[in-house]
């Protein structure tokens, strides 16, 4: 006999992403790539109810990015109006224990404000429910318990079983976002609803500044051979002679540090 | 007792295509409301029927002649039969006229048999076959009875049983003339046509006594700002009502199909087929009765549709079939051969953008690389996602004047996408540098300009080509110019021809625009343009879709050439029946497959000249056909050509040197 898979309600968490080239809004890369992932879900398990939760301030530019879900095929999203500024884990969280779906699926990252990646394991650690993070697939949901695909580094995959409710978040291993069409994005609901601002403390007491580009290990290939070339472009930036500091000084530490650079030709 | 007969049948006849007529006429009305002049149209018809169409149609002059006698004396013998048996008003010339009109029938009707005894694939055969044989039925019993009628032969002339089988033949030739005429068969193109050339939704297309008409090249917008209004065609009853008539008038002559790339290159697309399928989802039904060329790839009789049912399966992933399928919309390269073509001239690219506007507006399935194309333009007003503040980095060593600086110049250069692609600004190089030569005052928006809309628009993308106008007319209007000027045919066509549409009060958005093949032409001809001889080789032309057959400039490019001292030889396929280069209509990006590639047939054409150089002057056409693999030929466009070739001016030919500035001398020393 068959196992009994019956439909789940998803709620699939959204933000309002950023172009990484010119900056303007958009839907989020892995948000979308989780709201595709719930679609996915919807057909895989017939009877699975997708809802699209998004908590923040309302604005214009917001709002186009946020139809750009809609437009993916859904009719409402529920949108949890704050004020800038505010912390979207209270309010989050409140929404969904509220009316607790199995499964909450959310990017790891998003692609502006604080950008920190924290939000699902906050979110897991309020609701107390368990977190697998770089979801590539959702295999199949039986009697409440959902076995899954997670992506690990290079294209290794590790299945887990995991008890539901549960909180995913997916990654660029997930499947690609489809099409977001204009005509059911215009049509869409926003439903709106205000809920309690509680602002983002911690929040209030950074200093922002744009990002600067990060220094990269420069890949020096010294190849013979066409294979050893492959190799090379294949294989990930490595420093082979690392070395781990236990137990110094601070100043040990520094001029180690400095050692390494003076090494490297990052200082001269 | 054919005296007695005749009336009956010849009134018979007509009162059942009176109610066929408007069984068909309700068929039409199906579709959405379409402004309209109805009376206006109708006066219209006798000379769009005429002079309009019988220009297409006399391409081919053995066809064109035939269709004057058959048409011409079927009209003639119809209208003098119903006076004549009818009425019976066989005194005098009447009956005389009659007898000439059924003889200039019966031999226009015997060239129509001898075309359909070997007939070229094109035709559609089925119904088609058995046209001429009911032609002559017709043409030779009217003949017969028309002879007692003028007292040739005597009244009472032949047995009972000869009359018998005379009004069986008058019967068959009333049926498929009359009859037939509304209520389906092949000559419903005669009714449905001739009230398709009156109510045809391009009525500029047609020539007037004031003069000709204009190519009519443009897609007509979408109203966005009515979210009621439907985004694109869903179903047959979505076309307007005019469009549907529009379909029904063909004749499956198959001229469409002989030119169509799509089809040459074996990607699922008929242009004639796909008019037919729109006839079946009008009436409902399945196209199993189709007897032409299908569509590569795809049996005829798997297809089926309704008035009210979807034209593309909602969910192709089931491989569920509808009308057509969604690759046979995505083959068309927009490049209007086929429309070009049509005698019955019939939109068929409208109608294909039409309902790729519901595939890409209302489903979100725009294949393959489309969506990708179509986010990046959104996100970055380019399609292929480069940063916008690098539009003008090809240009670093240039030092272009921007309108934000000058705010007004006599010539505005539209750069195009090809800003960001290597080859293309080669080409850009090359015109400024001739711009430079010939001391033209121009300035460029840099990284003000976004891309046209072309691409989004005929993906379907309607909402974001009309952003991007939007945007770019905003632009436009804050600077004063004289004209624009553009190596890129297909922002040409969109500046000039689809803008307009979208200016408001606050902005006019008709400017100037002029193809730089144009813009170089003139400025030879002004004589501030000198050219070193031609040291090359043979050389043949291709003609861009957009700037051709989209806008009919097929001179300009011709005259540069010459003014270059280089003799065109040219294509079999050239001018007005230029081949397309695949690149148009967002066909490289939904990259549907075919057995052959549209770009290699090209190529082919231009090595049958014998040509060591192809001249182009569009940066999809030189994507395209520089693409080819073992090409003959070489791809220059006509810029590079040009600016190759400059020497300078004569002395005291020299435009006035006070408009020489100083920062141009600069750049000048530096190219």
């Amino acid at each position: 006999m068959r196992p009994e898979q019956q439909g789940i309600e998803v709620a699939v968490l959204v933000s309002v992403g950023r172009h990484p080239i010119t900056g303007r809004a958009r839907r989020a890369d892995q948000d979308a790539r989780g709201l595709e992932m719930a679609l996915g879900l919807e057909h895989q398990l017939p009877g699975s109810r997708v809802s699209l939760l998004h908590a923040g301030p309302r604005s214009e530019e917001g709002e186009a990015a946020l139809r750009g879900y809609l437009g993916m095929g859904l009719d409402t999203l529920t949108l949890l109006e704050q004020a800038e500024g505010s912390d979207a884990i209270p309010a989050l969280a409140e929404h969904l224990a509220a009316a607790p779906p199995q499964l909450v699926i959310t990017g790891a990252r998003a692609e502006r404000g604080e950008g920190s990646g924290l939000l699902p394991y906050a979110l897991a650690e309020r609701l107390g429910w368990p977190l697998v993070n770089g979801l590539a697939a959702v295999e199949k949901v039986e009697n409440g318990v959902a076995t899954l695909l997670q992506a690990l580094p290079r294209g290794q995959r590790r299945r887990l079983k995991v008890r539901l409710p549960a909180i995913v978040s997916v990654d660029a291993a997930a499947p690609a976002a489809r099409q977001s069409a204009f005509g059911p994005a215009r049509r869409a609901e926003l439903a709106a609803t205000a809920v309690s601002a509680e602002p983002d403390r911690e929040l209030a007491e950074w200093q922002l500044a744009p990002a600067r580009k990060r220094p990269k290990r420069l890949k020096i290939v010294k190849a013979a051979s066409a294979r050893d070339r492959f190799k090379a472009a294949a294989a990930k930036a490595e420093g082979g002679s690392g070395q781990v500091l236990e137990g110094v000084s601070a100043e040990q530490g520094a001029e180690a540090i400095l050692k390494l650079l003076n090494e490297e030709g990052v200082l001269r | 007792m054919l005296e007695t007969l005749l009336p009956i049948l010849i009134f018979a006849a007509l009162g059942l295509a009176v109610i066929g007529a408007i069984r068909r006429i309700r068929l039409w009305r199906q579709g959405r409301p379409a402004a309209v002049p109805l009376l206006k149209g109708l006066a219209a018809l006798p000379r769009r029927y005429l002079v309009d169409l019988h220009h297409v149609v006399e391409r081919d002059k053995m066809i064109s002649n035939t269709h004057v006698a058959t048409a011409g004396g079927f009209v003639a013998a119809a209208v003098l039969m119903i006076l004549v048996h009818g009425l019976g008003l066989a005194q005098g010339v009447l009956g005389w006229l009659l007898l000439a009109a059924s003889a200039t029938m019966f031999v226009g009707s015997l060239f129509v048999a001898r075309r359909r005894r070997n007939p070229p694939a094109r035709l559609s055969k089925g119904p088609w076959m058995r046209l001429p044989k009911s032609l002559m039925a017709f043409s030779l019993s009217v003949f017969a009875i028309t002879l007692p009628a003028v007292g040739i032969l005597p009244a009472d002339f032949g047995h009972w049983l000869l009359a018998l089988v005379l009004a069986a033949v008058v019967v068959w030739g009333l049926g498929e003339m009359v009859f037939g005429m509304t209520w389906g068969g092949p000559m419903k193109h005669a009714f449905a046509g001739a009230l398709h050339l009156a109510f045809h939704r391009r009525a500029e297309r047609f020539s007037t006594k004031g003069g000709q008409g204009n190519r009519s090249t443009g897609l007509k917008a979408l109203n966005l700002d009515d979210e009621a209004a439907p985004l694109g065609v869903e179903t047959p009853a979505d076309f307007t009502w005019n469009q549907l008539l529009g379909f029904d008038a063909c004749v499956q002559c198959g001229r469409c199909e002989s030119v169509c790339p799509a089809l040459a290159a074996g990607q699922p697309l008929n242009p004639k087929k796909l008019i037919q399928d729109m006839v079946v989802g009008m009436a409902g039904g399945s196209n199993a009765n189709y007897a032409g060329t299908p569509y590569p790839g795809k049996p005829t009789g798997e297809h089926h549709g309704s008035p009210h049912g979807p034209i593309v399966a909602p969910d192709a992933t089931t491989g569920g079939k509808a009308l057509v399928d969604a690759e046979t919309l995505w083959s068309c390269t927009t490049c209007r051969a086929c429309v070009e073509e049509c005698p019955m001239m019939i939109e068929h690219v409208d109608a294909i953008v039409d309902m790729r506007r519901h595939l890409t507006l209302e489903r979100g399935q725009t294949p393959n690389k489309g969506a990708e194309v179509l986010d990046n333009l959104i996100a970055t007003d380019n399609p292929g996602g480069f940063d916008p503040g690098s539009r003008l980095h090809w240009a670093a060593d240039l030092n272009l004047p921007l309108m934000a600086d000058v705010k007004q110049a006599e010539v505005l250069l539209w750069l195009g996408d090809g800003a960001f692609d290597m080859r293309n600004q080669r080409t850009l190089r090359a015109l400024v540098k001739i711009l430079h030569a010939a001391e033209v005052e121009f300035a460029v928006l840099g990284t003000e300009e976004r891309d046209s809309g072309d691409v989004a628009r005929r993906l379907g993308d309607e909402a974001t080509f009309q952003s991007l106008a939007k945007r770019n007319i905003a632009t436009l209007s804050k600077y004063r110019f004289q004209r624009i000027v553009t190596c890129d045919p297909h922002s040409f066509h969109v500046l000039g021809n689809e803008y307009g549409e979208l200016g408001g009060p606050d902005f006019n958005a008709n400017w100037e625009v002029r193809h730089h093949s144009t813009f170089i032409a003139e400025l030879y001809d002004a004589g501030r343009l000198a050219f070193a001889p031609w040291k090359g080789g043979s050389v043949t032309y291709h003609d861009p879709c957009y700037l051709g057959r989209y806008n009919g400039e097929f001179d300009a490019p011709r005259n540069v050439l010459k003014a270059l001292g280089i003799e065109v030889k040219e294509m079999e396929r050239s001018g007005f029946r230029s081949r397309c280069c695949g690149g148009g209509g967002g066909a490289p990006i939904t990259d549907i497959p075919g057995e052959r590639r549209i770009p290699d047939m090209r190529m082919n054409d231009v090595k049958e000249t014998g040509s060591e150089l192809v001249a182009v002057g569009c940066p999809q056409c030189t994507a395209m056909l520089e693409g080819v693999v073992d090409a003959t030929a070489e791809v220059r466009d006509i810029a590079e050509l040009v600016a190759d070739a400059l020497v300078a001016r004569p002395a005291g030919e020299a435009v006035d040197a006070s408009r020489r500035s100083a920062g141009k001398t600069t750049v000048e020393e530096v190219l």
